[in-house]
């Protein structure tokens, strides 16, 4: 990958799960999540199910738990949406800790806590082991509309440039004795943002203009497009998680 | 930057209510994609990306509300709107969900048809019904624009969040009786906070736009560009 390029996520690294192919990993993540969901809340043992199949995924991806868990931390705001929801609840209420709760919002809480948090992990795995060029190409196979997937890659290309506008129009604020003391600079941020938005279009323009004049026709070319697609071996290797999860999913609908 | 979910992350509504939210968002795309591929030339193929990518960006900017429990990002359907059109907009804000659902985890992969239908659909929508009606009626100016960007921005922001509360109401994951007028309130409430900065940006942005290149934007395209004064050109040297 040339200069320039910054990853959202990527985690630079080499194991059986970064050389799956994209599609076979957005397919696989999709379904595990869908199984996830799908499972009734009562069912606590086949969340940890899914925890250990997550962690077993991350093992073999190399990717550090303290990463994961930090990323995770974006959960947060339903986290605390979850832990209102057993006061608000309405119906049978219960003992907790000497608090009365409502036993309908404490499973609730806890669907919210393992099913999103579960998900979390889901994508971030896919996010660690796949680079956003290779996302795109993926969906790109798994026949996301063209207009789709064209957005999305100038939207990665331009936000490149939107970020070296930023970074650029803030040096010479600075140089010209601006001085931002507080936190995210409102007011440089406010007054700035149409030019910012005007000049990086303008940037942006001149980049599709180019990409044209050299035979874009809004697909990219094959090269860019690496590797070969997924073969069937690929598919049934990825396929053992969802299937599991699948499984795990089946077995808590029947006995529950 | 520090980035925290503020889409429906997976486990708040349940299976079957997302299921029926996924098959409309489906056929609001498919419907997109057919009438946005009409519009899409040279110009509004870059701006697409650019829309987007900003959307992408200022959705990473949260606004603290008063306390560390309750922030909010800007939503970006009425700028999208604004810029390239309802169909190709409510696309662009369709794709940021789903690039952040598979990468971020923000808002859940099985939830992406409600985020979908509340942001990019209902947003959208919204924003885009009240810049045709107030174009027509506020006076052709720079301050028209700007009070109808603003006004879209801010109604369009409250509609998608109450978008929420309905979906909510048809398949929470806990029946909370009464209090679901509170939950109403107080998203009700926030949002309108979240509106008013969002509001403020989108009018600076399509303000300066309008100014310089008003051929970029599409909501001015089919009743001509707006009476302006003269502005020094933005940029310069780089």
């Amino acid at each position: 990958m040339g200069a320039g390029h910054s990853q959202l996520l990527y985690h630079c690294s080499d194991s059986p799960v970064h050389r799956l192919p994209p599609e076979v990993k957005i397919a696989a993540m999709v379904a595990f999540t869908l199984a996830v969901v799908a499972t009734p809340r009562e069912a606590l043992w086949a969340f940890g199910g899914y925890a250990v199949l997550v962690v077993a995924v991350a093992a073999v991806a190399r990717v550090r738990p303290g990463w994961l868990l930090r990323r995770s931390l974006i959960e947060l705001p339903f986290v605390l949406f979850a832990f209102a929801l057993p006061f608000l609840g309405v119906g049978e209420r219960t003992e907790l800790l000497g608090l009365s709760v409502s036993v309908d919002g404490l499973y609730g809480a806890w669907n919210i806590l393992a099913k999103g948090t579960l998900g979390v992990l889901a994508s971030l795995l896919l996010a660690a082991t796949t680079t956003t060029r290779d996302l795109i190409i993926g969906l790109d196979r798994l026949r996301c509309p063209q207009l789709l997937t064209q957005i999305a890659t100038f939207m990665l290309r331009y936000l490149e440039v939107l970020v070296g506008e930023a970074r650029r129009m803030r040096v010479a604020r600075l140089s010209r004795g601006d001085d931002p003391r507080f936190g995210w600079q409102l007011r440089g941020f406010a007054t700035g943002v149409g030019a910012l938005f005007l000049r990086a279009y303008e940037r942006g323009e001149r980049v599709y203009l180019a990409m044209l004049s050299r035979g874009y026709t809004g697909r990219m070319p094959q090269v860019w497009q690496g590797a070969e697609a997924a073969t069937p071996g690929q598919w049934l290797v990825a396929s053992t998680v969802p299937a599991v999860a699948a499984g795990v999913a089946a077995t808590a609908l029947v006995l529950t | 930057m520090e980035h925290l979910a503020m889409h429906i992350s997976n486990g708040i509504i349940n299976g079957p209510v997302a299921a029926i939210f996924a098959v409309i968002a489906l056929a609001a795309m498919a419907l997109c994609v057919q009438r946005g591929r009409q519009h899409l030339d040279d110009r509004l193929a870059p701006m697409a990306g650019l829309v987007a990518a900003f959307i992408f960006a200022v959705q990473m900017i949260n606004f603290p509300i008063f306390t560390a429990g309750v922030s909010g990002h800007l939503l970006g359907g009425a700028l999208a709107a604004l810029l390239v059109g309802p169909w190709v907009g409510a696309l662009c804000v369709a794709v940021v969900l789903t690039v952040q659902a598979l990468v971020f985890g923000d808002g859940g992969v099985a939830m992406l048809g409600l985020n979908i239908t509340n942001l990019a659909i209902i947003g959208t929508a919204a924003a885009y019904l009240l810049i045709v009606a107030l174009l027509r009626v506020l006076p052709r100016t720079p301050a028209g624009l700007a009070v109808t960007a603003f006004v879209s921005a801010l109604v369009s922001v409250v509609v998608a969040a109450l978008g929420f509360v309905v979906q909510y109401k048809l398949g929470g994951a806990v029946d909370l009786g009464d209090n679901i007028a509170g939950l109403a309130g107080t998203i009700a409430g926030t949002h309108l906070l979240i509106g008013v900065g969002e509001g403020l940006i989108t009018a600076m942005t399509v303000l300066t736009v309008a100014k310089t290149r008003p051929d970029l934007v599409y909501a001015l395209r089919a009743r001509g560009p707006i009476a302006l004064s003269p502005v020094p050109a933005v940029g310069g040297a780089r």
